[in-house]
């Protein structure tokens, strides 16, 4: 039963590497990659759909695409990866044999086979009822159970990776604390409990009301039960791209946290008030108390946000204090103009940190505001607001540690080095576009889940101002950019896999320097602080004040509404 | 480095360096501000949901807005002819949203206020009004009371934002705002 575990020793980084890890790690990093390609070309389809002098597809297709790539992208691709993240971030990053790797491979199949047959259920056709899947639109039974198994398995991956900290504690594989990227880690798979335990809850019940044997489902209910699944993942999303931003500074530039303690105490505020944003999606319903919605979507007076806004600081501080520590001493941004622009991985991390604060960050706490819901709610706004997130934000950091999990995990070099050079630009200025396009339509009142709006069909009329017309135009256009991105990255990394050039265990040289390993105990000790840092965060800053302001100003000039 | 223990084991007292501590500070007032913004805009801004709503059979609804009209219209409109309807300010307007309408029309006065109760007759749907941009989420099963006062004349449609079957991208509605 008990076998010894295998283990090689990494020539890069010298951790030791359990093998039955390794497997694991590929066999989700592959399925995220696959689910990538699938929801990525049907993302691509509803954008090319929704510009209204190509409208690509029809309309049953459109809404069927939409849910398909919702479902793909936003949990499959996502999850998997992240499944991937939590198994790298225990046993590698803590030097530990993994707990139960048949229970991980049990995670692996139930994610797999759960996907694959929501997807079928949605390719039938009768599940067009979008990634939401609001009652009482009833979709096949088989979507709920596709869904109900990857969250089932994704549970036992989580299960698995708190296995893997008890035998690392166990077996004293390290000293003292976890690394930070493993409290990040910790902090996304406590979410992913809360989650997935959300989802069981409103799932279950739905599954047993699509074959009949419950008569109803109450839709505010549902609602507010499913966003505590569907906004919390979101969570975990943001939990683990920041720990993979803190892994890619560290790995690329030896960076420190500039202190542990301020960086997990911002994690904390995650762990402590992340899962209360059903509340984001609720601020317009009905039966919902203001007293209730103010404090749940303010993730109690802004805590979390506090939380982000902080490691907003601290990722690029860290960068800077090691660049100023190797002699990027001159001026304000020296460290940042001599950043290594070439290597997608840093590039893929820093437009990834820079998209989720202004793009995607921003604007998620403007549109959560309670009042400042009403002129946003449920327009293209809101995708606007989550591509900025979770595309540009959680699946560019994904992107960009691909460029260091293959080398290292794969022990292959990655093929194309010029266009993998420009991947990261390409993907990420897409999501961008995609991102604020969307914003643009949505701040003219276009709906979001819509085939049509030039409401061709419909009894009566309206037309939408032109602009809104060009905003769509340029979001296809955008579209076409991430999607280049993205099939880029998957060209790149399959082919990397496959034919990319075997590294030599024995010779390769390091990729990080640890130098100075031991020196300091933490990342500004005995250098300037990080001033160029400290000026990126002000301009952040007043972006963000004077954004919220002028949407106060709009919503001021509507209609009175009591 | 982020990826091994931290080197010193009690990490927990190592002081934060300046730059950390007045960003943190920054950070908390920025959030209190937004906190405290919203409570503000219930007391001295105009706009702002009630708590108001009910439950109510989606059939009882209907009724209520069909009395309505037989009592309120005005005129029809359409190859349908849906009803205009012309309620009384300050009076309880029933709208019900319905795959896939919005019924009846409205014609409202500028500056006066009416008291909408917004229901679905069977799936989710959104009352977008446009292009003011003003949205408000339709269940059934629940009466939403949702008290406007118009600040334009003109007219206004009504998109669904919720999506709501093959038809959503053709349910439109109409509000006429008058002096």
């Amino acid at each position: 039963m008990t076998a010894i575990a295998q283990f090689r020793t990494c020539p890069d980084t010298g951790f030791k590497v359990h093998s039955a890890a390794e497997k694991l790690i590929k066999a989700n990093a592959v399925a995220a990659v696959v689910f990538l390609l699938v929801g990525g070309v049907f993302g691509l389809s509803v954008a090319l759909t929704r510009w209204q002098e190509v409208h690509l597809l029809p309309a049953d297709w459109f809404y069927l695409a939409l849910t398909a790539h919702g479902l793909d992208v936003l949990l499959v691709w996502i999850i998997f990866f992240e499944m991937a993240i939590l198994y790298f971030a225990s046993a590698i990053l803590l030097n530990s044999r993994l707990a139960t790797p048949w229970i991980g491979w049990l995670q692996f199949w139930l994610m797999l086979i759960g996907a694959l047959i929501t997807n079928v259920a949605v390719l039938q056709g009768d599940s067009s009822v979008m990634f939401t899947s609001y009652v009482p639109m009833k979709a096949s039974p088989l979507f709920y159970l596709g869904i109900i198994l990857f969250a089932v398995g994704a549970l036992l991956g989580c299960c698995v990776f708190f296995g893997t900290l008890i035998v690392a504690k166990d077996e004293k594989t390290y000293e003292g604390s976890v690394p930070l990227v493993t409290f990040g880690a910790i902090t996304a798979a406590i979410i992913a409990v809360f989650t997935i335990a959300s989802g069981a809850i409103i799932l279950i019940p739905t599954l047993l009301w699509s074959v009949g044997y419950i008569s109803h489902i109450d839709p505010l209910m549902y609602k507010t039960v499913w966003w505590a699944m569907g906004h919390s993942s979101q969570q975990i999303n943001v939990s683990a791209h920041v720990a993979v931003w803190y892994l890619i500074a560290a790995v690329i530039f030896g960076a420190k946290p500039l202190s542990e303690k301020v960086s997990r105490t911002a994690y904390l505020m995650y762990i402590l008030f992340l899962q209360l944003a059903s509340a984001h999606h609720m601020l317009v319903e009905p039966g919902l108390s203001s007293e209730w919605k103010i404090f749940n979507t303010s993730y109690a007076m802004y805590l979390a946000v506090m939380g982000s806004m902080i490691h907003g600081l601290t990722v690029p501080g860290s960068i800077e204090a090691a660049q100023r520590k190797k002699g990027f001493n001159k001026g304000m941004f020296e460290w940042l103009r001599k950043a290594p622009w070439g290597n997608p991985a840093f590039s893929g991390m820093f437009l990834s940190l820079v998209f989720f604060g202004f793009i995607g960050g921003i604007t998620g706490v403007v549109m959560g505001t309670e009042q400042l819901n009403l002129i946003m709610h449920n327009t293209l706004y809101v995708p606007g607001h989550f591509h900025g997130t979770v595309v540009a934000g959680t699946t560019l950091a994904f992107m960009a540690v691909t460029y260091i999990v293959v080398p290292l995990i794969w022990r292959r070099e990655i093929i194309w080095p010029g266009l993998a050079k420009l991947q990261p630009y390409l993907f990420g200025f897409g999501v961008a576009g995609i991102s604020l396009f969307m914003m643009g339509a949505g701040t003219l009142g276009v709906s979001r889940r819509h085939w049509d709006i030039a409401f061709s069909d419909a009894t009566l009329s309206f037309d939408y101002p032109a602009a809104a017309y060009l905003m769509l135009t340029l979001n296809g256009i955008s579209a076409i950019l991430a999607a280049i991105g993205g099939a880029l990255y998957i060209l790149i990394v399959v082919g990397s896999i496959l034919f990319g050039k075997k590294r030599d265990e024995a010779a390769a040289p390091a990729p990080a320097e640890p130098t100075a390993a031991a020196a300091t105990s933490y990342g500004s000790a005995g250098t300037a602080a990080v001033p160029g840092t400290f000026m990126l965060a002000l301009i952040f800053f007043v972006t963000f004040v004077l954004y919220y302001f002028v949407n106060w100003k709009y919503l001021a000039e509507t209609w009175g509404v009591s | 480095m982020a990826i091994h223990p931290p080197e010193n084991k009690l990490w927990w007292n190592e002081p934060i360096e300046k730059t950390e501590i007045i960003w943190v500070g920054l950070c908390l007032i920025w959030a209190l501000i937004m906190f405290f913004m919203m409570p503000y805009w219930h007391l001295f801004g105009e706009q702002n949901l009630t708590n108001e709503a009910y439950k109510v059979e989606p059939e009882a609804h209907v009724e209520r807005a069909e009395a309505m009209a037989d009592k309120y219209t005005v005129r029809e409109e359409g190859d349908t002819g849906i009803p205009v309807v012309r309620p009384p300010a300050g009076s309880d307007v029933f709208v019900v949203a319905r795959l896939w309408e919005w019924w009846p029309i409205l014609e409202l006065e500028k500056d006066k206020t009416y008291r909408l109760h917004l229901s679905s007759a069977d799936w989710m749907h959104g009352w977008s009004l446009q292009p003011t941009n003003l949205n408000v989420q339709v269940h059934p099963g629940y009466d939403f009371v949702v008290t406007v006062t118009p600040n334009q004349t003109g007219e206004f449609a009504v998109v669904c934002n919720e999506f709501c079957g093959i038809g959503h991208h053709t349910m439109l509605g109409k509000i006429y705002v008058v002096e």
